[in-house]
C-alpha cells in the first residue's frame, strides 16, 4: 500500500475510533447530564444501572482515539494535548469524578452521600462533555500554530464563542442520544418521564444545530469548501438530518430502538461531516493556515503504520463482536439486583 | 521552580498514585482466575462467596486506576509532547496493539464479571475472568515494553536533526524484545502478583484475628499464600536478569544502584548505607566483591562505576540507591513472610499462629511500597536522560506549557487525588467490615440507613 494511501487510511480509522467514542460514550454522559432530572433514589440507581456494565468499556474508545492519535499522528497528538492543557486537565478531572461518582454513588446508603455522588455524576458529564466539544470546536475553527506546529495562543482563547457554541451543542447532543438510550432502558413512570425529557432535548439540540451552522458557514469557510467543491457530499448532511427527523417519528410509535438507532446514526454522520470538512487537514491554523497540521504532514513512518494497520484489521472485529456480546447479555429493561451499583 | 522540574515532579506523582493500583487488579485478577476455577470444579458454594467478595474489591479497585490511567495517557501528550513527537512511530505499533487487545478486553469482560452473575452461566463467568485477568496483563505488556525502550532503545534509526529529530521504527519484534523487555515485564508481573496476593492475606488475616467469616478467610489466605510464595521466589530471579541487563546496557544506573564510584573495580554488595555523592563514598555495611560475585559469578570481575561517565551523565545517586536497596530488603522480607506461612501450614497450624498473622495485616503496603520503589529506581536511575542516551529529560518537555500552568494542575491532581485516596481508604474499610457475603445490610450496623 502507497504511504498516501496508509495516512488517508488511518485519517479514516482514527474518525472511526473518535466516532464509536461519540456513539458510545454520548449516551453514557448523556445520561449523566439527565441524572438529576431523575427523582428518588431507586429511579437514580435505575439510571446509574442502564449505564453500568458498559460506560467503562465504552470510554474505552477515548482511550483507543487517543492512543491510536499518538501512534499514527504523533504531532497532532503532541500540538493538540500541549496546546490544550488546562482544558484536558479540566476534562481529565471531569472523568475522574464521574467514575467516582458511578462507583462510590452505591458504596453507603446514606442519602447525603448518594445526593452529593449524583450532583457530582451529573455536573462532572456535563462538564466532560462541553470540554470535548470545545475541543472539537477549537480545531475545527483553527487554533494558532507556529511554524514548529506548536500552540502559541491563550488558555482563555480556546473558549472563543464558536468552541463554546460546539460545546453546548456537544452537551445537546449527548443529552438527547443519553434521554433515548433511558427510554430504551425503563418502565413505568420514568419511561414517561423519559419521553418528555427526549422531546426536550431534541428540540434544544436542533436549535444549537441550527445556529451552529449559521456560525460554521459564516465564520468557518474552510469547512463548507469540500462541500462547494464536490455538491453530491450534500447528501451526507441531509441524510444526518432525515435521520434526526426519525427520531421523534420512532418515539411516538414506540419503536424506543430504532430511535436509538436513528440517533446513534445521526452522530455517525454529524461525525462524518465534520471528517469531510477538514479533510485534509487534522488542526487547522488560524491565522496562518500553511502551518495547518494535516495527515501528510503529521503520521508516523509507512512501517508503524502498516503494523498498525495489521493489529486494527485483527482487532477491530474481535472488539466489535464481543462489545456485541457484553451488550446482548445486558440486553433489555433495567431490573436492580444485589449486584447493582 | 523550572517547568521542567515541576513537570517532572506532577508526572512522578500521578504515575505513582497511578500505580498504587494496577498491580493490585493484576494480582487479583491471578486469584479471581484460582477461585472461579476451583468454583467449576467443586461447585462448593464457598468458592462462589469467596469470587465474589474479591470480585467487588477487584471493581473498586480497577475504578481508580482506570480513572488515574487515562492521566497517563493524556499526559505525555500535555506535559512531554517534544517526547511524543520523538517517540511516536516507535510507541504506535505497540500502544495499538495493547489498546485494541488489552483495554477492549479488561473494559468488555468486566461488566460480566461485576454484573454478570446472575444473567450467564459459571463457565461464562469463569471465561469473564480469565479474559478480564489476561486483559490486565496484556497491558503490562505494552507499558512496560514502551517504558523498556526508553531504558534500552532498539529496532529504531534516527533521522532530523536538532529539534526536528524523531526516532523511526525499523524492526518491531526488535522494539518489543529490546534487551530489558522480557525481563522487566517478568519483574513487573511478579510484583503485582506479590501485591494482589499480600492484599488476600492482608484481608483474609484480619478476619481470622477477628474470628469472622473464618472459612472465607481459611480459603483465601491458603490460595493466595500459594500465589505469594511463587511470586515472591520468582521476583528474586527476575530482579536478578533485570540487574544484568542493567550491568550491560545501563552501566551508570547499575553503579548508581549499588553507589560504586571506581571506574572498573570489583564492587562490592551493599546490605544498606548512605551514599555522599560529592565525596564519592558510601557508608555502610557490606560484603566485599559481593556485586561482581552476584553479577559475573566472578568476585575479582571490574565493575564499571560512576567515575566512568562525566558528572552531568549521572542520576541522582544517594535517591537511587536508597530506593533500590529499600525495594530489595522488602522483597526479602516478603519470601520471609510467604514461607514462614508455608510452613506453618504444612506443619498444619497456619491458622494458629496471632503474631504471624498480625504481621499479615498490614503486609500489603510493603509489595505496594516496594512497586512504588522498583519503579522510582528504574527511572531516577535513567537520569539525566528520558530516552536512555538519545533524548535527555529536560529536552523532552512541552515548549508551549508555562512553569505556571503546570503548578495550578499539580494544585489540582493533589488536591483532587488526596480526596480519591481518602474515599478509596474509607470504601475499602466498609466493604472490608462488611465482609463476604449478602449486600443486604447486616443487624449490628445502626438503623435508619437505606437499602
Amino acid at each position: 500500500m502507497s504511504y498516501e494511501f496508509l495516512r488517508v487510511v488511518w485519517y479514516a480509522l482514527l474518525g472511526i475510533l473518535l466516532t464509536g467514542y461519540a456513539v458510545l460514550d454520548g449516551f453514557d454522559l448523556g445520561v449523566g447530564a439527565l441524572h438529576l432530572f431523575a427523582r428518588g433514589d431507586e429511579n437514580r440507581r435505575i439510571l446509574l444501572n442502564a449505564i453500568g456494565p458498559v460506560w467503562d468499556g465504552n470510554e474505552v474508545w477515548l482511550v483507543a482515539g487517543g492512543g491510536a492519535m499518538f501512534a499514527a499522528f504523533p504531532e497532532v497528538y503532541a500540538a493538540v494535548f500541549s496546546g490544550f492543557y488546562l482544558v484536558f486537565i479540566l476534562l481529565l478531572f471531569g472523568l475522574i469524578f464521574r467514575a467516582a461518582a458511578i462507583e462510590f454513588r452505591g458504596r453507603l446508603p446514606q442519602s447525603w452521600w448518594r445526593r452529593s455522588w449524583d450532583a457530582s455524576f451529573s455536573a462532572s458529564s456535563i462538564l466532560s462533555s462541553f470540554l470535548i466539544g470545545v475541543a472539537f470546536g477549537n480545531v475545527i475553527y483553527g487554533i494558532p500554530l507556529n511554524a514548529a506546529h506548536q500552540f502559541s495562543g491563550s488558555f482563555f482563547s480556546l473558549f472563543s464563542p464558536y468552541p463554546a457554541l460546539m460545546g453546548i451543542t456537544t452537551v445537546a447532543l449527548f443529552a438527547m442520544h443519553g434521554s433515548i438510550f433511558v427510554i430504551l432502558k425503563t418502565e413505568g413512570d420514568l419511561h414517561a418521564n423519559a419521553r418528555e425529557w427526549g422531546r426536550n432535548c431534541l428540540i434544544f439540540f436542533i436549535l444549537c444545530y441550527v445556529v451552529l451552522t449559521m456560525a460554521t458557514l459564516l465564520y468557518v469557510p474552510h469547512m463548507a469548501a469540500p462541500f462547494r467543491t464536490h455538491p453530491y457530499l450534500f447528501a451526507i448532511p441531509a441524510v444526518g438530518l432525515l435521520f434526526i427527523a426519525n427520531i421523534p417519528r420512532e418515539i411516538f410509535h414506540g419503536r424506543d430502538f430504532s430511535a436509538f438507532v436513528s440517533s446513534c446514526l445521526a452522530i455517525v454522520f454529524l461525525m462524518g461531516l465534520v471528517g469531510i470538512g477538514l479533510y485534509p487537514c487534522m488542526v487547522y491554523s488560524n491565522p496562518g493556515p500553511q502551518n495547518s497540521l494535516t495527515l501528510f504532514n503529521s503520521a508516523s513512518s509507512p512501517a508503524t503504520l502498516t503494523v498498525m494497520l495489521i493489529v486494527a484489521a485483527i482487532g477491530i472485529p474481535l472488539v466489535v463482536s464481543y462489545t456485541a456480546g457484553v451488550y446482548w447479555i445486558f440486553r433489555g429493561k433495567v431490573r436492580l439486583d444485589p449486584h447493582s451499583y | 521552580m523550572s517547568a521542567v522540574f515541576l513537570a517532572r515532579l506532577q508526572f512522578a506523582f500521578t504515575i505513582m498514585f497511578h500505580y498504587l493500583f494496577p498491580p493490585l487488579t493484576v494480582g487479583l485478577g491471578v486469584i479471581l482466575v484460582i477461585v472461579e476455577w476451583l468454583y467449576l470444579k467443586t461447585g462448593d458454594s464457598l468458592y462462589r462467596e469467596t469470587a465474589r467478595f474479591w470480585v467487588k474489591i477487584f471493581g473498586l479497585i480497577f475504578a481508580l486506576g482506570v480513572a488515574t490511567g487515562l492521566v497517563m495517557e493524556f499526559e505525555f501528550g500535555t506535559n512531554w509532547s517534544h517526547y511524543s513527537r520523538f517517540v511516536g512511530d516507535i510507541f504506535g505499533s505497540a500502544l495499538a496493539a495493547e489498546g485494541i487487545f488489552a483495554f477492549f478486553l479488561e473494559g468488555g469482560f468486566l461488566a460480566i464479571l461485576l454484573f454478570g452473575w446472575d444473567k450467564v452461566s459459571p463457565r461464562i463467568h469463569f471465561l469473564a475472568a480469565l479474559l478480564v485477568a489476561a486483559g490486565a496483563h496484556f497491558s503490562a505488556v505494552w507499558i512496560v515494553v514502551a517504558n523498556s525502550w526508553q531504558q534500552t532503545p532498539a529496532g529504531y534509526r534516527l533521522i532530523g536533526t536538532g529539534p526536528a529529530q524523531r526516532a523511526q521504527i525499523t524492526s518491531f519484534w526488535q522494539v518489543v524484545f529490546n534487551p530489558s523487555s522480557m525481563s522487566r515485564i517478568a519483574h513487573v508481573y511478579m510484583g503485582a502478583w506479590q501485591a494482589g496476593a499480600f492484599l488476600v492475606m492482608s484481608v483474609s488475616a484480619y478476619y481470622l484475628l477477628k474470628n469472622r467469616h473464618v472459612r472465607f478467610a481459611q480459603t483465601s489466605m491458603k490460595i493466595a499464600l500459594s500465589v505469594a510464595a511463587v511470586a515472591s521466589i520468582l521476583q528474586l530471579v527476575t530482579g536478578d536478569s533485570g540487574a544484568r541487563v542493567a550491568a550491560s546496557l545501563q552501566p551508570a544506573k547499575l553503579a548508581a544502584f549499588e553507589g560504586h564510584f571506581p571506574k572498573s573495580a570489583p564492587a562490592p554488595l551493599y546490605l544498606f548505607g548512605w551514599v555522599n555523592s560529592a565525596r564519592e563514598t558510601v557508608r555502610g555495611v557490606s560484603i566485599p566483591r559481593g556485586l561482581s560475585l552476584i553479577l559475573y559469578g566472578d568476585p575479582n570481575r571490574p565493575v564499571t562505576g560512576l567515575d566512568a561517565f562525566p558528572v552531568n551523565e549521572r542520576p541522582p545517586v544517594n535517591l537511587v540507591f536508597q530506593s533500590f536497596h529499600l525495594m530489595v530488603a522488602i522483597g526479602f522480607a516478603l519470601i520471609a513472610l510467604a514461607f514462614a506461612g508455608l510452613f506453618f501450614w504444612w506443619r498444619g497450624s497456619l491458622f494458629n499462629h496471632p503474631p504471624l498473622l498480625m504481621l499479615y495485616v498490614p503486609s500489603v503496603l510493603l509489595p505496594e511500597l516496594a512497586n512504588e520503589l522498583g519503579w522510582f529506581s528504574a527511572e531516577a536511575g535513567r537520569q539525566p536522560y528520558i530516552v536512555y542516551h538519545l533524548l535527555r529529560t529536560a529536552q523532552g518537555v512541552s515548549p508551549n506549557v508555562s512553569a505556571g500552568e503546570i503548578a495550578a494542575s499539580l494544585a489540582l491532581f493533589a488536591a483532587v487525588y488526596a480526596l480519591l485516596f481518602a474515599l478509596f481508604v474509607f470504601l475499602m474499610n466498609e466493604k472490608i467490615q462488611h465482609g463476604p457475603g449478602p449486600e443486604a445490610p447486616e443487624a449490628r450496623e445502626p438503623a435508619g440507613r437505606l437499602a
